[in-house]
């Protein structure tokens, strides 16, 4: 456990020192979602239609962005290999490499929904849920992400191949934390929508490292 | 048993004898099930001659689904065992189920804008397929995407592996979200809610798309142990005499 933390606190530090990449995942992801009131017209009914979905997509694509990263430097400059000698399994290293992966990216992108969600001229009843759906949601995307970034690693034109890895596995998360808003924003019940997406993010959180895990020992052995 | 035929020599010798009768069955298949699919069987009384799509439609999305698990199975076994001809089977059988996905998109599509009145609805069935279609091309990209062909293959069978969790969703998505699909008809509780008039044709043109696929993983098989051949060949070509361009660069 202590080894977990100790990977996360490496992690954190790096992302922290080397500044730039939450920011810009953050810009990334309010600049993505200010296009679409100039590409719809500035409608408020319109917007507020629409809010949900494009702060869900705009979320989606802003934390794919930096999957590439979350392995690719440390395969680069070895300490990928280091790490899998550690006295402990691969798996955990994986899931400590998520979990700062989430608090350096989905976090500040969960932090910075509500201004987007304002901005879009969401109803207000549809704030709380928003944040619950991206608390949710966000996880699972950076544990089925991990997979992606994993099985690219060492690749040609990695990041173009890691999204078409990906996107198609996060349809599920995104399906689900939409119509969660959709529904509270309707006045019916979110609840079966909220627990499919808390599903999802179980299965996903005891499969993923596991994957990720065996991706890397393939990698790492040729 | 599996080793008996784990032998690529062997395996290539048994293809050869099977290849021919695999075309037969495929072309004999086809024939009937196409005449009687057109012309001998009656049209639907709701949906009138249209409902002939089903005859493609049907047996395309059984077999989009019989390759991936097909692929997905090879997969395992290539990276549980380490068996070289079920990588080979791996390769040979993704661009055949992404074919028979995208013949089941386009039937369906074509079936639903008479039925539906449109071309296309985000409905669970319809959307899982999909994204089934988009795993076949992840695969062949990801298998494509390294120098190395046994890393791309390792890769490739990992992604195969977590991308089969779609295959249940799709049998299972007309139960689970009453949208607009149509639920199984065919293999059902309580027996087909297909009259045989109807159901034999679909069930001659299921072996027949069956037949066709074993009939062409035998040929791309072969084909892909021949490339193998070739690549090892050239690259032992290549270690014995250097190229012209290492002359050229040793006279520079």
């Amino acid at each position: 456990m202590s080894r977990l933390l100790g990977i996360v606190r490496r992690d954190l530090h790096l992302a922290l020192r080397q500044g730039m990449d939450s920011t810009m995942v953050v810009t990334f992801f309010i600049i993505a979602v200010v296009l679409f009131p100039f590409g719809v017209g500035p409608e408020p009914n319109i917007l507020a239609r629409i809010s949900s979905g494009v702060i869900w997509v705009a979320a989606l694509l802003a934390s794919m962005l930096s999957l590439e990263r979350l392995f690719q430097t440390d395969y680069e400059d070895g300490s990928l290999e280091l790490l899998a000698l550690q006295p402990v399994a691969l798996e955990f290293t994986v899931a400590a490499k998520i979990i700062a992966h989430w608090l350096t990216t989905g976090l500040p992108l969960i932090v910075a929904a509500p201004l987007l969600a304002v901005l879009m001229n969401m109803q207000a009843e549809g704030f709380a849920i928003l944040i619950v759906t991206l608390l949710l949601g966000t996880p699972t995307l950076s544990l089925i992400g991990a997979i992606g970034a994993a099985l690219t690693l060492g690749s040609r034109r990695g990041g173009v191949l890691l999204s078409l890895l990906v996107l198609p596995l996060y349809i599920p998360v995104l399906v689900f934390g939409i119509t969660a808003i959709d529904a509270t924003l309707a006045e019916l019940p979110a609840r079966p929508h909220l627990l499919i997406l808390a599903g999802l993010l179980v299965a996903a959180a005891a499969l993923c490292p596991w994957v990720g895990a065996a991706a890397i020992r393939q990698t790492l052995d040729s | 048993m599996l080793h008996r035929f784990a032998n690529p020599t062997r395996f290539l010798r048994l293809a050869a004898a099977m290849q021919p009768w695999m075309a037969a069955l495929t072309g004999v298949m086809l024939a009937f099930g196409l005449y009687f699919g057109l012309f001998d069987s009656p049209g639907d009384y709701q949906q009138g001659e249209s409902v002939r799509i089903m005859y493609v439609h049907v047996p395309s999305a059984w077999m989009a689904l019989l390759c991936y698990t097909a692929l997905a199975g090879s997969c395992a076994v290539s990276l549980i065992w380490k068996h070289p001809l079920a990588d080979v089977a791996a390769r040979a059988t993704a661009p055949i189920g992404a074919w028979f996905t995208f013949l089941a998109l386009v039937t369906g599509s074509l079936w639903g804008k008479p039925m539906w009145g449109t071309w296309w609805v985000w409905d669970a069935r319809l959307t899982s397929v999909l994204i089934l279609f988009f795993l076949y091309l992840g695969y062949m990209a990801l298998d494509n995407a390294f120098d190395d062909p046994g890393r791309g293959a390792r890769a490739s069978s990992i992604l195969a592996l977590v991308g089969f969790v779609n295959v249940p969703i799709i049998k299972f998505s007309v139960d689970w979200w009453n949208t607009l699909h149509q639920p199984a008809s065919v293999i059902k509780m309580g027996g087909s809610a297909i009259h045989p008039s109807m159901l034999m044709p679909l069930l001659l043109m299921g072996v027949g798309f069956t037949s066709y696929y074993f009939w062409v993983l035998l040929i791309r098989i072969r084909g892909e142990i021949c490339a193998n051949k070739v690549r090892s060949l050239r690259l032992r070509q290549v270690h014995e005499q250097p190229s012209a361009d290492d002359l050229s660069e040793e006279a520079s």
